[in-house]
């Protein structure tokens, strides 16, 4: 409905409270709702019912791609590209790869679980409308934001506001988008 | 539990343990003490870059290492950073899994640690190449002019991936756990300039709880990946004496004996910093006695396994029957090089052992010195276990003496200049302690047990 707006962010002082009215909210139907916490909260992932997460995937073919990279990688220019007989062992002395091929793969899914989750976060991201209400820069050291977005099929200015108030925010913000 | 120190200090809140830790960096006012160590650290590195260059210039013949010694400085010093890197990831990616909630407060800067000790440890083998700029093409697989490619068979090419697979995962370890800290920092920021700099690099965190199932998932999935892989780390640096055939060098016991020396040097450096850094800062509640005194009690237990790894190299010498084994052992701890091996004991065996009591673990100036005569003692075991072994090998013909020149000393000291200098720029421009974890800790969190 209304285009103008991102959607409502109610502020809370305390941590039960969050938990309590992501629960609430949940529980009332809405499902464009983010939280905003200092620090990470397992109880408001189990409110939201957030705690899916693809990084384990993402680790583990990045994993996976370091390591069939880095055998690859060993055996190709060892056998294949250029066979060296050093002091006469084999070509393709498995032993030994295996050690640089431990290494790759810790690189390659390190490296896939950290761009991973940058990426599924949405990171870089230099514009967020939440920022434009002023006191959420307090959402980094100790107030708990609680988000309900506009485009929520449930979204109604006054009946969200009127909720987020009765569930003990201290201030309920228009977003602008 | 119960009568022990607490892990932070009382009365503290989320907004308290925040504006303590952020304002040491946003502080307009920078302490005339960190000029002062930034100054000492500074002059020690150009120290270094005069040193380098005039290597660059002479080469490697500047430095003392010559038949039959071919591993002098650059390699002890090269063990001897990596070790201390080691506490770093311990701390950071160990104690996590293990749920060690002390862990918190001294992670950050522990992992910075990490991260320049590898950095200083790095300069030495590329130096060692002599020319630098040529000698890539045998450490890095790239298709070069010449064709060529690494010998993927021998332990040096092993440890170019281990300690370049080390430095990157511990560079995005740290960063990732810098996230939220920035976001903080870019929030707190009154002056347009830094708010746009910490902005930039926290990527616009804002503390969504979709974000955070995602990190939190990371942070665990790079926890698992860094524990095997810090063990790996000095297991293969092991392996490049282990492999190889020389009396004092060729023994299963290397890579668990130096696991431990590195975990026993890296908590060593992590107390020689921590002790000023808690008392210049005033952070006395956030690292606290319980941290000094677990510290002490991680370096203690390591120096048992070290002080085993000792006595197994002179019980296994002896007991081979193998006549080259059993004159390198008593050579190590008769011959011209006895007093290393001498001082290495005591520093290694004898004083850390006082750490069995409590009065003297809870000492922070007593655990300062400890923590030197650690240092101390472990860059005299990699002196011992090069020097000693390489000096007298199978030909007495070729046997000779090894010393450090003025340049290998001026080197090694500008290394630390280095490793301080970049200490020095961290805790005035990032926050040493990790803020977002530390208002876990905080009274208000209690209530939700089972932060990992």
């Amino acid at each position: 409905m209304s285009s103008a707006l991102y959607g409502l962010l109610a502020e809370f002082h305390a941590p039960d409270e969050i938990v309590k009215a992501a629960e609430a909210v949940h529980s009332a139907g809405y499902r464009k709702v983010d939280a905003y916490t200092p620090y990470p909260m397992e109880e408001v992932l189990d409110a939201l019912h957030l705690h899916e997460t693809h990084v384990p995937k993402l680790a583990l073919t990045g994993g996976l791609l370091g390591m069939a990279g880095g055998w690859g990688l060993q055996y190709w220019s060892s056998v294949v590209e250029y066979p060296m007989n050093v002091g006469g062992r084999p070509f393709f002395s498995w032993p030994a790869f295996v050690i640089p091929t431990f290494e790759t793969t810790v690189l390659g899914a390190a490296i896939a679980t950290v761009f991973g989750m940058l990426l599924l976060n949405g990171f870089p991201q230099p514009y967020h409308p939440v920022f434009n209400v002023k006191s959420f820069a307090t959402a980094s050291r100790d107030r708990f934001f609680l988000c309900i977005e506009s485009r929520d099929p449930l979204f109604d200015l006054q009946k969200t506001r009127e909720l987020l108030r009765r569930l003990g925010a201290s201030e309920v913000s228009e977003v602008a988008p | 539990m119960a009568s022990q120190h607490p892990v932070i200090g009382p009365g503290h809140t989320f907004a308290s343990v925040t504006d303590k830790i952020s304002s040491i960096v946003l502080t307009k006012k920078t302490p005339v003490g960190w000029f002062f160590g930034f100054g000492i650290a500074f002059s020690l590195l150009m120290m270094l870059l005069a040193t380098v260059s005039y290597l660059l210039v002479k080469g490697v013949g500047i430095w003392g290492v010559n038949v039959p010694v071919g591993w002098g400085f650059d390699i002890i010093n090269f063990v001897w950073w990596i070790g201390i890197g080691h506490a770093g990831t311990l701390i950071s990616a160990i104690l996590l899994l293990l749920r060690q909630q002390w862990r918190t407060s001294i992670n950050r800067f522990a992992e910075a640690m990490t991260l320049f000790a590898v950095a200083c440890a790095g300069i030495y083998p590329i130096l060692h190449m002599g020319r630098p700029w040529v000698g890539f093409y045998w450490l890095f697989p790239y298709p070069n002019t010449m064709g060529l490619w690494p010998n993927f068979r021998s332990p040096l090419i092993w440890d170019v991936f281990a300690v370049s697979t080390y430095a990157t995962v511990s560079l995005l370890f740290w960063y990732v756990g810098l996230i939220p800290d920035l976001a903080t920092l870019r929030d707190r920021a009154t002056n347009r300039a830094v708010k746009i700099v910490y902005g930039f690099f926290a990527v616009g965190w804002r503390g969504s709880a979709r974000h955070w199932a995602n990190y939190e998932m990371a942070y665990l999935i790079l926890a698992g990946l860094s524990t095997p892989l810090v063990l790996s780390v000095h297991t293969v640096v092991s392996f490049d004496f282990a492999t190889g055939v020389i009396p004092g060098w060729h023994a299963t016991i290397f890579p668990p004996y130096f696991v431990a020396g590195a975990i026993y040097a890296g908590f060593a450096m992590v107390l020689t910093l921590a002790i000023p850094l808690r008392k210049a800062y005033g952070l006395e509640d956030f690292i606290t006695l319980r941290h000094a005194e677990n510290m002490a009690k991680v370096m203690l237990a390591t120096s048992l396994i070290v002080a085993y790894g000792y006595l197994m190299e002179a019980f296994m010498a002896w007991y081979s029957g193998n006549g080259y084994e059993r004159f390198m052992i008593w050579n190590r701890m008769t011959g011209p090089y006895a007093w290393s091996y001498w001082a290495l004991i005591f520093c290694n065996v004898v004083v850390i052992n006082t750490l069995w009591w409590k009065s003297l673990r809870t000492n922070v100036v007593y655990l300062f010195i400890v923590s030197l005569v650690v240092s101390v003692g472990m860059w005299l075991e990699r002196f011992v276990i090069i020097v000693t072994s390489l000096h007298r090998d199978f030909l007495p013909s070729s046997w000779g003496n090894y010393r450090g020149t003025p340049f290998d000393w001026s080197m090694f000291i500008g290394t630390i200049g280095l490793f301080l200098t970049l200490f020095f720029l961290f805790i005035r421009f990032l926050p040493t302690i990790s803020i977002f974890e530390m208002r876990t800790l905080v009274p208000a969190a209690q209530p939700d047990e089972g932060k990992a």
